[in-house]
């Protein structure tokens, strides 16, 4: 078609015209901006420190002696010989893996409860968030104090009926159980604090995944004759099953590099033995000032991450099949 | 026979709920008796720990006020959460907004990347962090937390809040542009209040994250009067050996209260904020 | 004079090519139905003339302007959205003020603009209401309220009928007939409904696989099918279609009659009809069967009004004829009209 002069300004004016006035309709330049600011923050501070993280671990650059040579896997090397390591990579995965467990089982029935309408729900429920509503350094000065090697609750309940601090008592003879002087009690102990913590913000996740679920397929199964359970386990979870997932993979990760429990309740003791690995690197890194080899103890975090990163995409990708 | 099954179910509700209630309010239980309690009293092993066996007191509360920092800890906690919550929300809500509009595909798949980015955890990076910090002459400030904070709250809510906005029918901000609006006001007048349960779960994201946040704050700052409460309170009234426990104790659950209930009150919109924007979404 | 006029439209969505070259033209005042199945590009057509979408390739103006890369609201234009597109959020007074308040207006101008909209669609008792506590019906009246307010050049409505209940669809499509006549505001309607196409359009442009195959009144389209596409989508029973001669012979199902009906004068053709099935409708009779003879099995369909009482029974064999000037003949191979061929 021939498109006559006149019209051919026309259309030029049009376009020229609508790249400045109408900067705000045009999608790219919107979508650009818009995304622009968390890109760059993104990139600043976390990109840029994470190839640091990666440039530390493989020099030999303390606090005072700033300098980066490069010394190769030299870092690891010596991480690995010692013997705290492999106490410590043991402890991460055991109290990760336990707390994890416990916390799917317990998210899962709280969630179940706090679905349901029930007298004095409002103050239950307020009761139940507290220890996410409480900074996690300032909850677990609590359970010090409950674990407390003298003075705890816990060890004058159990000499109250009995069960402790007399020559045949359950608990043993001492008068105290010292729960974070002895090696599995500290580690017990660390675990605990963790389900403690971690159980409201799962509860609430998969309370969101609960409300989700179109209340017409739970009558459809009640009307089925199927009792609360088969409905929980087979109609339920799988719908759910998706948020449970990436939840619960939020959860690995979070328990997997968290050190605020086992610092303000263990420091890491007795001996090393609840000495996970990030606080390892924190005690190597900053307080010891051996920033190298802090940053290449923090990367054995980095494998697991990836893996744990690798499952959430998958399952994510499943659920917009769904 | 219905009937007797109801009352057992019942009870077994009541029963669990207030086992899941012991469990998770016992500590805070503790911490508020022994707020008020002396020192003869606490630190006597024969002593009930859950009466008074001498007379309540205010003391612990007054050298917590008056002879601590800990008002200072507060005020630079709600400070950091405040700005952060801020920037966040500044940074996070456009971010979102281009992820699930405007970039189409290639969208899609950077909010996959911005995802991941939440699975970088603090304790991979505190030890070059403390390196950028001290560059920028931030540390030793609550503005190296404010700065460094919103590289964990970013992700996540970026991620929620692009949930959020696909779950908004598309035909509403059509109809905004048709009758008239550039895309940025449709945005703005449409998508934006139609969202706040999503924004709202954004906040109470946040501020808890900087509330919470232990590890950063503890490596960039060593000056007492630029803590948090969450580093703040347990290495400033842990003096060497001795515990001042009941202020301790005391800091503890006085946070914990009234955020405990401001938590509450906004929580059947936090559950809606996730469901829409991570379940549905 | 054109209000909108469309030059070569294509949209491509990657390898699909929803809309493959259009053009038309909309006169002032018209109301031009675009319809089609689903999937035949009638809503990325429209959405590309509101400004939702970027036309691949051609152009578009409205009111003599070339929009083609204009974002909606530089527009003269009006939408009503299948799904109404209510903002939830406000009150339905907000909701018709919405595109008054986007251009500014004064305070009294805009309360004097919605009360004209909503007394015009009989709405003015629900402007203090949220979206939600209204009817089906009551949303779309809003939707259309805060469409005309704007005064738009051309008012563009995306199926807005289709998420009404039957009855409520059949008023709603008298009513928007009778405003738009009223107000003679030039619209343009998506529908696949062929009935809502033929009741409301000034002209219908029948579009498949993004391309317009016919645009004319409801009699053309009707009558004088340009296409076996547009003979078989319109209608219904849709138009018999047969092989015979190397070309496609068709007639609809109301021109095909038992003997004796037609006047001795007319000029007609017979068909031995072999009868398979009869449908009782009241008010018609269907009756199913096969033409003898034809060049492969067929299926055919006579639709006798009730006034016709012949006797027609299944699994025989009857003469049914069809007028000369109702036989309709197609190419084989493009199914374009062709002249009326000989048939022996």
């Amino acid at each position: 078609m021939q498109k006559s002069a006149a019209e051919e300004t026309a259309v030029y004016r049009a376009t020229t015209h609508s790249k400045t006035q109408f900067l705000f309709d045009n999608e790219r330049f919107l979508g650009t901006i818009f995304l622009a600011p968390a890109v760059i923050y993104i990139i600043a501070l976390v990109g840029i420190p994470f190839i640091m993280a990666i440039t530390f671990s493989v020099t030999d650059v303390t606090v005072g002696d700033t300098s980066l040579d490069f010394v190769g896997l030299q870092n690891f090397r010596r991480i690995i010989q010692t013997p705290q390591f492999q106490r410590a990579l043991k402890d991460t995965f055991l109290f990760t893996i336990v707390a994890q467990i416990f916390v799917a089982i317990l998210a899962n029935i709280l969630a179940v409860i706090l679905a349901q309408e029930f007298r004095g729900k409002w103050i239950a429920r307020m009761l139940i968030m507290l220890p996410w509503a409480t900074p996690i350094s300032l909850g677990t000065i609590g359970w010090l104090w409950i674990f407390d090697s003298k003075f705890s609750p816990i060890d004058w309940i159990l000499q109250y009926f009995g069960l402790l601090g007399t020559p045949d008592a359950i608990f043993g003879a001492s008068k105290h159980l010292n729960f974070l002087g002895r090696e599995e009690l500290a580690m017990a102990s660390v675990i605990l604090v963790h389900i403690w913590r971690m159980l409201p913000l799962a509860a609430v996740i998969l309370l969101a995944g609960l409300t989700s679920i179109d209340s017409d397929l739970i009558d459809q199964a009640q009307v089925d004759g199927a009792s609360f359970w088969r409905i929980h386990f087979q109609i339920r979870l799988p719908l759910i099953f998706p948020i449970m997932s990436i939840a619960l993979l939020f959860g690995l990760i979070f328990t997997f590099s968290d050190m605020v429990v086992a610092f303000v309740l263990t420091r890491g003791g007795p001996v090393y033995y609840t000495q996970v690995l990030p606080l390892w690197a924190w005690f190597k890194g900053i307080d010891g000032g051996s920033l190298s080899e802090g940053a290449a103890i923090a990367l054995f975090l980095f494998p697991l991450l990836l893996v744990v990163a690798i499952l959430m995409l998958r399952v994510a990708r499943r659920s917009e099949v769904r | 026979m219905w009937a007797v099954k109801n009352a057992i179910k019942r009870t077994l509700l009541y029963i669990t709920v207030m086992i899941f209630c012991f469990f998770s309010a016992s500590p805070f239980l503790i911490m508020l008796i022994n707020t008020f309690k002396q020192d003869a009293d606490l630190y006597r092993p024969q002593n009930n720990p859950f009466i008074y066996n001498f007379p309540p007191t205010l003391e612990n509360l007054e050298l917590l006020f008056q002879r601590t920092n800990y008002m200072i800890f507060v005020r630079n906690s709600l400070i950091v959460g405040v700005l952060v919550v801020l920037i966040t929300l500044v940074i996070a809500i456009p971010g979102a907004y281009s992820l699930a509009r405007l970039t189409g595909q290639w969208g899609e798949r950077a909010g996959i990347g911005i995802f991941l980015v939440y699975l970088v955890p603090p304790t991979l990076l505190f030890i070059p962090m403390f390196r950028i910090v001290a560059a920028l002459n931030l540390n030793n400030t609550i503005w190296s937390l404010v700065l460094v904070y919103p590289t964990i709250s970013i992700p996540f809510c970026t991620w929620l809040l692009m949930g959020f906005f696909k779950s908004i029918p598309r035909d509403l901000e059509e109809a905004a542009m048709v009758d008239g609006y550039s895309h940025l006001m449709a945005f703005l007048k449409v998508v934006m209040p139609l969202s706040l349960s999503g924004i709202i779960a954004v906040i109470v994201f946040t501020f808890t994250l900087t509330l919470h946040e232990f590890v950063y704050a503890m490596t960039f700052i060593s000056d007492s009067t630029q803590r948090t409460i969450s580093v703040g309170v347990p290495i400033e009234l842990v003096r060497g050996d001795v515990f001042f426990w009941q202020s301790l104790l005391a800091a503890a659950v006085i946070v914990a209260l009234p955020v405990g209930f401001v938590y509450n009150l906004f929580l059947d919109r936090l559950v809606a904020g996730f469901t829409m924007g991570a379940v549905k979404g | 004079m054109a209000v909108v006029e469309v030059k070569g439209l294509k949209k491509h969505f990657g390898n699909v090519k929803a809309v493959n070259g259009v053009d038309l033209s909309i006169q002032k005042g018209e109301l031009l139905v675009i319809l089609g199945p689903s999937g035949c590009g009638k809503t990325t057509l429209m959405r590309m003339i509101a400004g939702l979408e970027r036309p691949t390739a051609g152009d578009i103006l409205i009111g003599d302007q070339v929009v083609t890369h204009l974002p909606p609201r530089a527009r003269k234009i009006a939408m009503v959205f299948q799904s109404y597109a209510l903002y939830p959020h406000m009150s339905i007074f907000d909701n018709i003020a919405f595109p008054l308040k986007a251009r500014r207006e004064p305070k009294d101008a805009i309360r004097q603009k919605v009360e004209w909209a909503s007394s015009i669609l009989g709405i003015q008792h629900l402007l203090d209401r949220k979206p939600r506590q209204l009817s089906g019906g009551e949303r779309q009246r809003v939707a259309l309220a805060r469409a005309l307010v704007k005064e738009p050049d051309v008012m563009l409505l995306d199926e807005p009928l289709s998420n009404l209940d039957a009855k409520l669809r059949a008023s709603a499509r008298d009513e928007l007939q009778r405003f738009q006549r009223q107000l003679g505001i030039t619209t343009i309607f998506v529908t696949h409904d062929q009935i809502e196409a033929m009741g409301l359009g000034d002209r219908i442009a029948v579009m498949y696989a993004g391309q317009v195959r016919q645009i004319g009144t409801p009699q053309e389209i009707y009558h004088e099918p340009a296409d076996t596409f547009v003979a078989t989508f319109l209608g219904s029973p849709p138009m018999n279609l047969f092989e015979r001669n190397d070309c496609l012979v068709g007639f609809r199902p109301e021109n095909f009659l038992p003997p004796g009906v037609l006047q001795p004068e007319d000029k007609v053709t017979a068909f031995p009809f072999h009868v398979g099935r009869v449908e009782y409708l009241g008010s018609d009779r269907l009756i199913y069967g096969t033409i003898e003879g034809a060049a492969e099995q067929n299926k055919t369909i006579s639709k006798l009004p009730s006034t016709i009482t012949v006797d027609i029974e299944p699994d025989k064999v009857y003469e049914f004829v069809v007028q000369a000037k109702d036989l309709k003949f197609f190419d084989k191979n493009t199914g374009k009209r062709i002249e009326p061929q000989p048939l022996d």
